[in-house]
This record gives C-alpha cells, sequence and structure tokens, in this order.
C-alpha cells in the first residue's frame, strides 16, 4: 500500500525541487506568502506555550513542526470554503482568517474564542475526536444542493481514523458525492499511542479505497506539496466528483499538550532529528535561497510585524472584559426555558446578596 | 448478590493514599488476585492513562493484561462485552467520561440488558472507568457531568467514590460484582484528597452510602466533589447552630434508601447537592425517595442544588456552573425557615 500510495513530493528536504515542470507553478509571491504564514503560526504557537508556562493562558495543543501542513492546505482554501478544525489545528484557522486574539481567548476557556470572525465559515474546535467529519460532510452535501462551488474541509489526525465518526463521515459524504476535503494530518501519534498501535493498514490514504474516492499521500512538510494537493482536491470537489482522502504526513516536535509528558513514551531525539533535516520552514527557507529569493531584510521585517501582531493580539486578550455570568444561561436555547430562567435569577439574587 | 463489607480491624495495615494512588492500588491488586482482569482504554499502557491511574501497572503486568488501545470507546465498549462474555473481567477506562458518548450505543444497547436479552445465559462482568466533573480547568467536554443518561438505564450500576478508602474499596467490589458497573471518579478529588487504604483486598458494599457528618436538623445528600461541598456549607451551617447530616451517597444506582430515610426521618428536612445539571438529575429520584418513604415526617420541601441547566461551561465561567457551598448554605436556611 505504501507502493500504491506513494508519499508525493514537491520539494526534497534540501530545498530542491524534485521535478521539472514545477517551476513555474511557484511565483515569488506565493513563495514568499507560504514564507510568511508559517512563520506567523509558529510564532503565535510559540508564544502560546511561554503564556501557558507564565500561567496566562489555560492547557495549550502545540502544533509546531506542523505548519506547512496547516497553512498549505488553508492557503488553498476559497474565502467561502467551510472549515471543521480540531483543538490543534489553530494554525489553519488562524492562516484562514481566524481572529488571533480570539484563538488565545479559547486557550483560556473563553466561549469567545469559538465565535468565527464575521464571513469567515469556521467551525468551534472539535474536541471529541472525529466528531467533525460528518460535520464537514453535511456543510458539503448543504454547498452542493444549493449549487455552489463552495467546498468544506475538514481536519483530524491519525488517531482520530480509529472512530466510528471518521469512517461514518468518509462514507456518507462519498455516497452523496459531496465537496469536501478530509484533510487528515498523520503525525504518527495518538498522545502516546504511535500509529502502529492505531492501525494495521500501512497508510492513512489507503482508507480512501474502501470509500471509493481519491487518497493522497503527501510529504506533509513540504508545503508546496500539500498546498497543490488540497488545490487539486478542492477542484474535483467543485467539479462535483465528490471527497478526497488527504494524508500529510507530518510531525510534531512538542508535547500533545502542555499538560503531557511526551518523553514518557517518545524518543525525543528523534523528534530533534527532523527539526534539522525535515523541518518545514526550514526546507523554504533552504529553497528560497537556493532560487535566490531569500531576502534577510524581508524576513526581519516580517518577523517584527508578526511579533508585534501577536503582541497586540495578547494585549487585547489581557484587557479583554471578564466573562460575562449571563452567557452561562443566555445562549443554551434562542428562549431560555424556565429552568433555566428560573435559575438564572435565582443565582443571580444569590451573587447580588452575596456583593 | 450483595457483596460484605469487610470490617477493619487493627490489624489490618493501612496507608496514607490519595484517591488516585488509591485506585492504582485496587487495579494492581485485582490484577494480581484474578487472572481474567484485563484493563483496556486510551494511553494506559506506557503513558499510565493520562491521570496516571494506571501508572506502571503495565510494566508489571505486561501489554496482554493492560493494553493500549486504538482511539475507539465503542470499539473498547464492545470489544469488552465479548471479552466479558467470554471469560474475562474487563475494565475499560473511559479517558474523560465526556468521551463517553461514543460508545453509549454500545452501553445502552447491549452491555446493560444482554443478561436480561438472553434471560441470564449471557452476563457482562465489566467496569467502565471514567475521570468526571468540573472545577479542574480542562477543555470543553471535559468536565461533564452526566450519570443520570446512566442510572436512567436499567442494567448497569453507577458508583461514585469521595475518599481513597472508599476507591480502593467500590473499584474491587465493582470488580467482583456480576454485573456491569460504571465507576465514576472525581476528577477534582483524584489529588486533593487523601485518607487511610488499607492493603490488600477489601470490599466496599454497592449500594450503601456513608454518613460522613452527624446532625439534627437538616440532611445534606451528596457524592463525588460535592461532599466536600456539602461539608463546607454544615460547617457554615453549625456556627448559627444548625447541625447537618451529611450523606455521601457513594452509589447512584441503586440509591440506599435506609441511609436516607434513616436520616431525613430524624431531620425532616433535606438538601440535595448534585454538580450534574438539575433537570432529570439522580437528584430527582432522592426526591421521589424521600416522597415515597418519609413524606409525613417533612418539615420543609426538598431543596436540590445542582449544576444549572446549560452545557458544563468553558472553564473561564465554570465557577459559576458549579455549586458553592454559598448555594448550599443557603438551600440549607431556606430549609430551616419555611
Ligand atoms: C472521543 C474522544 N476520545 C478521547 C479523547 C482524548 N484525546 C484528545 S486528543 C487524543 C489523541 C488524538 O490523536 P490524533 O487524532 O492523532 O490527533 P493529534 O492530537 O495527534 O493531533 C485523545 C485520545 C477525545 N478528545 N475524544
Amino acid at each position: 500500500m505504501t507502493i500504491e500510495f506513494p508519499i508525493y513530493q514537491m520539494m526534497n528536504e534540501n530545498g530542491q525541487l524534485v521535478r521539472e515542470g514545477d517551476k513555474e507553478r511557484l511565483t515569488d509571491e506565493l513563495v514568499r506568502e507560504f514564507y510568511y504564514h508559517m512563520v506567523r503560526i509558529r510564532t503565535f504557537d510559540r508564544k502560546a506555550i511561554s503564556l501557558q508556562r507564565q500561567g496566562r493562558l489555560g492547557t495549550y495543543a502545540p502544533f509546531e513542526g506542523q505548519e506547512a501542513a496547516q497553512a498549505g492546505s488553508a492557503l488553498a482554501l476559497g474565502n467561502e470554503d467551510w472549515v471543521f478544525p480540531t483543538y490543534r489545528d489553530h494554525g489553519a484557522t488562524l492562516t484562514f482568517g481566524a481572529n488571533m486574539a480570539r484563538t488565545f481567548l479559547y486557550w483560556n476557556g473563553r466561549v469567545e474564542g469559538c465565535v468565527p470572525e464575521e464571513g469567515k465559515r469556521i467551525f468551534p474546535p472539535a474536541v471529541p475526536i472525529a466528531t467533525q467529519l460528518p460535520h464537514a460532510a453535511g456543510a458539503a452535501w448543504a454547498e452542493k444542493r444549493k449549487g455552489t462551488k463552495n467546498a468544506a474541509i475538514a481536519y483530524f489526525g491519525d488517531g482520530a481514523t480509529s472512530e466510528g465518526d471518521f469512517h461514518e463521515g468518509m462514507n456518507m459524504a462519498s455516497v452523496f458525492k459531496v465537496p469536501a476535503v478530509f484533510f487528515n494530518q498523520n503525525n504518527g501519534f495518538a498522545i502516546s499511542v504511535p500509529i502502529e498501535k492505531q492501525m494495521n493498514s500501512e497508510t492513512v490514504a489507503q482508507k480512501s479505497v474502501a470509500y471509493g474516492i481519491p487518497g493522497v499521500r503527501v510529504d506533509g512538510n513540504d508545503i508546496f506539496a500539500v498546498y497543490f494537493q488540497t488545490k487539486e482536491a478542492l477542484g474535483r470537489a467543485r467539479k462535483g466528483e465528490g471527497p478526497t482522502l488527504i494524508e500529510a504526513v507530518t510531525w510534531r516536535y512538542g508535547a500533545h499538550t502542555t499538560a503531557d509528558d511526551p518523553t514518557k513514551y517518545r524518543n525525543q531525539s528523534k523528534s530533534d532529528e527532523i527539526r534539522q533535516t525535515r523541518d518545514p520552514l526550514m526546507r523554504l527557507e533552504r529553497y528560497m535561497k537556493n532560487e535566490g529569493i531569500w531576502d534577510e531584510g524581508w524576513t526581519t521585517q516580517i518577523q517584527n510585524q508578526i511579533t508585534e501582531e501577536v503582541e497586540q493580539a495578547i494585549r487585547e486578550v489581557e484587557s479583554y472584559p471578564k466573562p460575562k455570568v449571563d452567557d452561562l444561561f443566555d445562549y443554551v436555547f434562542e428562549t431560555p426555558t424556565w429552568t433555566i430562567a428560573k435559575q438564572k435569577e435565582e443565582y443571580f439574587q444569590l451573587l447580588g446578596g452575596e456583593a | 448478590m450483595a457483596l460484605k463489607e469487610e470490617q477493619l480491624s487493627a490489624s489490618i495495615k493501612t496507608k496514607n493514599m490519595t484517591l488516585i494512588q488509591a485506585i492504582t492500588d485496587g487495579l494492581g491488586t485485582m490484577l494480581e488476585e484474578d487472572e481474567r482482569v484485563l484493563l483496556l482504554g486510551e494511553d494506559i499502557g506506557k503513558n499510565g492513562g493520562v491521570f496516571r491511574a494506571t501508572e506502571g501497572l503495565q510494566e508489571r503486568f505486561g501489554q496482554d493484561r493492560v493494553m493500549d488501545t486504538p482511539l475507539s470507546e465503542s470499539g473498547i465498549i464492545g470489544t469488552s462485552v465479548g471479552l466479558a462474555v467470554n471469560g474475562f473481567k474487563p475494565i475499560a477506562e473511559m479517558q474523560f467520561f465526556g468521551f463517553i458518548y461514543p460508545a453509549y450505543e454500545q452501553i445502552m444497547t447491549h452491555v446493560s440488558r444482554l443478561r436480561m436479552r438472553t434471560m441470564g445465559r449471557y452476563t457482562v462482568p465489566m467496569v467502565i472507568r471514567a475521570p468526571y466533573g468540573a472545577g479542574i480547568r480542562a477543555p470543553e467536554i471535559h468536565s461533564d457531568s452526566v450519570e443520570a443518561l446512566f442510572t436512567h438505564m436499567p442494567g448497569i450500576k453507577v458508583v461514585c467514590p469521595s475518599s481513597a478508602h472508599d476507591a480502593k474499596g467500590l473499584l474491587i467490589a465493582s470488580i467482583e460484582d456480576p454485573d456491569p458497573v460504571l465507576f465514576l471518579e472525581p476528577l477534582k478529588l483524584y489529588r486533593s484528597v487523601r485518607d487511610e487504604v488499607p492493603e490488600g483486598k477489601y470490599m466496599v458494599e454497592i449500594g450503601k452510602g456513608k454518613k460522613v457528618k452527624e446532625g439534627e436538623d437538616v440532611t445534606l445528600i451528596a457524592w463525588g466533589a460535592m461532599v466536600q461541598v456539602a461539608m463546607k456549607a454544615a460547617e457554615q451551617a453549625e456556627k448559627e447552630g444548625i447541625t447537618c447530616d451529611v450523606i455521601d451517597l457513594r452509589t447512584l444506582y441503586p440509591i440506599d434508601r435506609d441511609i436516607i430515610s434513616e436520616s431525613v426521618q430524624r431531620t425532616g428536612r433535606a438538601v440535595i447537592v448534585h454538580e450534574a445539571h438539575e433537570t432529570g438529575g439522580v437528584g430527582n429520584d432522592i426526591v421521589s425517595i424521600i416522597n415515597d418513604y418519609s413524606f409525613l415526617y417533612m418539615k420543609s420541601p426538598i431543596e436540590r442544588i445542582a449544576g444549572f441547566d446549560v452545557p458544563v461551561p468553558f472553564f473561564a465561567l465554570e465557577e459559576h456552573y458549579l455549586p458553592t457551598s454559598a448555594r448550599v448554605y443557603h438551600a440549607i436556611k431556606k430549609t430551616v425557615n419555611f
């Protein structure tokens, strides 16, 4: 199956294109955009970890190492497409246009962090594993019925492929031939469980066979490969050719979350080695240097700009008004039931009495 | 078949442990004692579980006894059914109670009714362990407290300890029970309570509550992390000369009606405290039990202090969701001043 589903790569670890013809697809502008977004989300991610360590953020799920998979796939989307992320895909949602301050808020236990920007079709992060796949199938189905050219993308990890919802979502999407892309980030681990213990199939991509849809396996650290394969899948979706399963083979350097200790179950030296050889940002940097489009001044400038953007978002979050207790009660139904209304009234009486 | 609580004599050695250590100890004791006992769940092996409840057990008993499974709750519970009918005693861990929903179908349609469906020919002697409850600033869904979804389904017992001693004793009783048991572990108490835990095998009887404080004026009934909230309110009330009987229910199905009746018939007042949502909560069954057995003894309406009828919120608001001792105290006063 690894032969039937070879890893699709456009750029090797030294930052060289593996096929001649690909050159003209890569304008300098596009390459810079890739680089910018990967630096941006990496900066966000590192900052979030450091804030968590200082007690200024709750438990956080890092993604460093997966920037090419997340930014590359998100950049392939159209503005009207739907995004169904997990708790780890804020790199993708930020690239797609999620608000940065709100993304921090999410990690501070604020429900406001789930509310997408006006006009952006981003679902709240799916915390129960694999539950977002059927949603993506449904939203895509709606687009199909409405006769638009829009699609939906669902993000999920390798562990998610063991859940029933993964299979149910893929099957529904394929039976109804909906414009969905199932974007898997295979980072080799679901918390402590390595992929060999998660499944007996050699690849995630081959699971597409069972559903009669195209499956592709891409080098998830090669942003060119991720971007163009996602574009292609979206193109098929928009033409009415149904869903695609993409397996982006990648690696996350850090812990599952800031509450976890990977050294208990994982050899971290492999992680360090991957950082030296396959890191998505370093690889793109090598490419840019090879192509003579590396510009020290420009990279310093965007890094400064991004640092300022992140700092600004943090200032915004830290001066955000305290959560309103009303929010606990007011969004459960359009009109609160008498039970909720009574509970709210009594609770506010008690709060008032105490104050 | 009811299990007898073994008397703790002075000769039994005890050790001071946290609630989670008591659970690890109970699992170890039973893996040692009965080779049919198996542990399965996500990340329970090498990682020792995300809370370390199974820490060291795979090392001690091997990968055939303590098994990391794929990420598949329905698969974990469904295969446990097959293992249980075929001679094993599986103990399945749900990583968090809120992630039991994918397994709900297996529990509702098979775990709880296989005995009935086969007139006792097949039985499912398994335990489902699940950490639950709010108050630890966990992400969404991780803090759900939906025990009532399971007490409503006949065929499965529901147990919820609030001390280390009871955790180990009830866990062992659950493993020994011939029927399936849902074993709820209050996350908030995992490391915040410690008490003396006997070494080796002992059982705390399923279906029996425990009096954790004696009083005359009001009966407080709670379980899990809410026992401490009730205790705090009782201490506050005591300063004003109101004394409370505090009952830790320990088992939510079947409920110990005797301990409730004995107490409310003396006090004539009751306040039920649970962190799960009020509507359809286990508190309502307790109200019914009081109504059925002690109606004429009551001096005031029964009060319920529960989580609100809203999904357990993101953690920035969880302190407002969770019942506080202030709310319980307020309810105590209400019953007394009725
Ligand atoms: C239904 C369900 N079960 C268990 C969990 C706990 N949990 C959170 S993340 C995770 C591992 C997920 O692994 P994978 O799908 O590979 O994604 P990754 O976190 O590696 O990105 C588990 C078991 C959950 N969130 N939902």
